[in-house]
């Protein structure tokens, strides 16, 4: 049995479809009048957050008490981190108390890899630095076999915006070539990797050019300071190039969903009325959240009896 | 001062020094070799059997941490493990707290050197405080013996600055001017080389380009103003060819690489231990054997271990907030036997070149890197080039764990150093 979930590598092709109809089976428990099962009834699971995160760090303790969870929620604010402690000492603290998971999030990549290597609990990696985001993917997944069915095989998906400095995109695209979608990447050549040997995924720096043959549309957030590293002239000039606007969604095919992992940028890489027009599964990525972390907690934590 | 002793006899090795091989026993006393030949005796015998004999080992990059931080290394123990590594002659270099930047610092660095178990020089600073801007004084710290002048750590970035340096070097007989030749422009914020793994992980680059663009203006500099550049720890294929270039062009400019820069590659990285962080950084494939490529035909002129030691808390943050750098002194010769000359990229004289008599010209360091012969300084290696051995971090003699080599099998290993005709490490062991 899986023990971690640093990367979406970590899963291959059957663990992958497993974690996804576990995930909709949590789907239907969440729409319970009671939407709580005693699962995981005894597990501690520890949200340790290096980083500012309001929605991963609320879906996951939600996942957590959903599955009747004990959940010890650690920030950095108000902990003895500002007072110079560093990371192996501050989990080998919490792991002294006696705890069954860790979901760390980082600015740093590899620092679930790192804690994980020092301590026995289970880790899953919340998002490190620009390296991955497992479970952002999983539920990006989910939400595509939500509103296509289950075979995501063949199926045609962009992703536009700052792939480089994204962990979003990184998991997204193993977990896409996974379930043998077809990826497209569309950024400036100032946003992409300067070597892209190893991603399993198409490039272009022509959004209009691709933009009718999608089947889902992924934005990502564009951060503000990409300018001031001189990766983007101004915003505007992105926006146009590269956003979707009114004018580019109407160009989609009538089918083709719209998604962005959040927070938006409304007006910069999406249109405040695209976002809430009917293409768009923003709110059900945010609702498959809390299912998917509910499926990847109960994977590595339960004795694996039945759910519920 | 280190003691006086009587005499002492290497006995049973195989020479091998700037001049050629031969089977020799080599006796030493009061500081010198005295003879060179078969059945010699003296006071005290050190068995020699299997192992060659070769003048000591030159390092021209190593961080010793002292004054600073010397909970990391001291000069004490940054030169023992340096002993034990077989070397007799390091360089200090100058990125101290305080730097290398006054004359006193220095006084002070190459005071505790003299009492250690290895020669301890020290490179100066190029400018003040390791800024980039303004030129420390060249002509006071060249007058306590100082040669290298270099911002190690720190690229000297401006073009002018760089200039005027190599040109008011001139004035001062064998100096040289070492450049860590990596554009902050194009490197800062990188942790790791840019590349294929780079873009996997997530992790900011360094590109390749930061090292070659001012390797081939430094060329460029070093030809205009008649002034001597070394490029310490080139790691890029783009480097090497540019050095190889220059030096066919007849520019007065040398080389250095690191081992870690011919046995390891960024492929490391993916594990996120900070271990393998180190600037530059450790690079493709390609770039591996390009250095290799360099030492073999003659490019680089020496290997030197930039042995860089962290307390283990410094290594024990995530790869992007750790500190860059490896420990060295230990393991240089043992991978070079290992991964140069068994493998046949190198012979073992054309290695042992590129440890001690080459190094020890671009340096400038007369007493090291002679040949084995009467008259000469007692300054020795005797190493057992058969020798199986596996890296243990917990066993090495540097205060700091931090060798990327830790669990690795190794062949060659240092049986005896000798200084100015004293045994300091003798059956593998430190004296003191």
């Amino acid at each position: 049995m899986m023990k971690n979930l640093l990367s979406i590598d970590d899963l291959d092709r059957t663990a992958l479809d497993e974690l996804l109809t576990l995930s909709e089976d949590f789907l239907h428990v969440t729409e319970r009048e009671i939407p709580k099962v005693p699962a995981l009834q005894g597990k501690v699971v520890v949200s340790l957050f290096y980083e500012d995160s309001t929605r991963t760090r609320i879906s996951f303790e939600t996942a957590a008490k959903r599955l009747s969870c004990d959940v010890m929620s650690f920030s950095v604010g108000s902990s003895s981190v500002n007072k110079g402690e560093g990371l192996r000492d501050t989990v080998q603290t919490i792991a002294a108390m006696g705890i069954d998971a860790v979901v760390v999030r980082h600015s740093a990549a590899g620092a679930p890899a790192r804690v994980a290597s020092w301590i026995d609990a289970s880790i899953i990696n919340a998002g490190d630095g620009s390296h991955e985001h497992p479970t952002q993917a999983l539920l990006d997944l989910l939400t595509l076999r939500r509103a296509r069915g289950p075979e995501l095989d063949g199926l045609r998906v962009g992703i536009v915006g700052d792939i480089v400095n994204s962990r979003v995109a990184r998991s997204l695209v193993l977990g896409l070539d996974k379930v043998g979608a077809n990826t497209t990447l569309i950024a400036p050549p100032t946003l992409l990797p300067t070597v892209l040997d190893g991603w399993r995924a198409s490039v272009t720096h022509d959004l209009d050019d691709v933009l009718p043959e999608l089947d889902a549309l992924y934005l990502l957030r564009i951060q503000r300071e990409r300018k001031s590293a001189n990766r983007l002239p101004r915003l505007s000039e992105y926006s146009a190039r590269w956003g979707l606007t009114v004018e580019r969604a109407a160009r989609l095919k009538p089918d083709t969903l719209v998604m962005h992992p959040g927070p938006m940028n409304r007006g910069v890489e999406i249109a405040a009325e695209v976002a809430e027009g009917p293409a768009s599964l923003i709110t059900e990525q945010v609702t498959n959240g809390v299912a998917v972390r509910m499926a990847v907690l109960y994977s590595l934590l339960s004795s694996g009896a039945r759910v519920a | 001062m280190l003691p006086e002793h009587g005499s002492v006899v290497i006995k049973g090795g195989r020479v091998v020094d700037p001049t050629g091989e031969r089977d020799a026993d080599v006796v030493v006393a009061n500081g010198s070799v005295v003879e060179v030949g078969t059945n010699l005796k003296a006071d005290t015998v050190l068995d020699a059997s299997g192992c060659i004999v070769s003048p000591g080992l030159v390092d021209l990059h190593v961080h010793l941490r002292e004054p600073g931080d010397e909970d990391a290394e001291t000069i004490e123990t940054g030169a023992r493990a340096a002993a034990l590594g077989g070397f007799t002659a390091v360089i200090a270099m100058p990125n101290t707290r305080p730097p290398h930047d006054e004359p006193s610092v220095v006084a002070s660095v190459l005071a505790s050197g003299a009492r250690s178990l290895c020669d301890v020089h020290a490179a100066g600073c190029v400018t003040e405080q390791r800024a980039g801007e303004a030129l420390a004084p060249l002509g006071e710290l060249h007058t306590l013996g100082v040669r290298m002048f270099t911002d190690d750590g720190a690229c000297v970035s401006d073009a002018g600055v760089m200039r005027r340096a190599l040109e008011y070097a001139r004035s001062l007989p064998d100096a040289v001017i070492a450049q860590h030749a990596e554009d902050p422009a194009l490197a800062d914020g990188g942790h790791m080389h840019e590349g294929a793994w780079s873009s996997r992980l997530g992790i900011a680059g360094r590109p390749g380009i930061a090292e070659s663009t001012v390797v081939a203006r430094d060329c460029e500099l070093a030809e205009a103003t008649g002034g001597r550049v070394h490029f310490l720890h080139l790691s890029t294929a783009a480097a090497v060819d540019i050095v190889r270039e220059a030096k066919a062009r007849g520019i007065a400019v040398t080389a250095e690489a690191a081992p870690h820069h011919f046995t390891l590659t960024d492929a490391e990285c993916a594990t996120f231990d900070p271990v393998y962080k180190v600037h530059p950084p450790l690079r493709s494939d390609a770039d591996v054997a390009a250095v290799k490529a360099g030492l073999a035909d003659g490019t680089i002129d020496a290997i030197a271990t930039d042995h860089a030691p962290y307390a283990s808390e410094q290594k024990e943050r995530p790869f992007e907030e750790a500190p860059p750098g490896m420990l060295g002194l230990e393991t240089a010769l043992a991978l070079t036997i290992t991964e140069l000359t068994i493998p046949g990229v190198l012979s073992l004289a054309d290695a042992l070149a590129l440890l001690s008599w080459r190094p020890a010209a671009v340096a400038g360091l007369a007493e090291h890197g002679r040949p084995i012969a009467a008259g000469e300084p007692a300054n020795l290696c005797v190493f057992d080039p058969a020798l199986k051995w596996e890296v243990d971090a917990h066993r090495l003699a540097s205060k700091a764990r931090n060798t990327p080599y830790a669990g690795r099998s190794l062949t060659g290993r240092t049986r005896h150093t000798v200084l100015r005709g004293r045994p300091v490490v003798v059956d593998g062991e430190a004296c003191a």
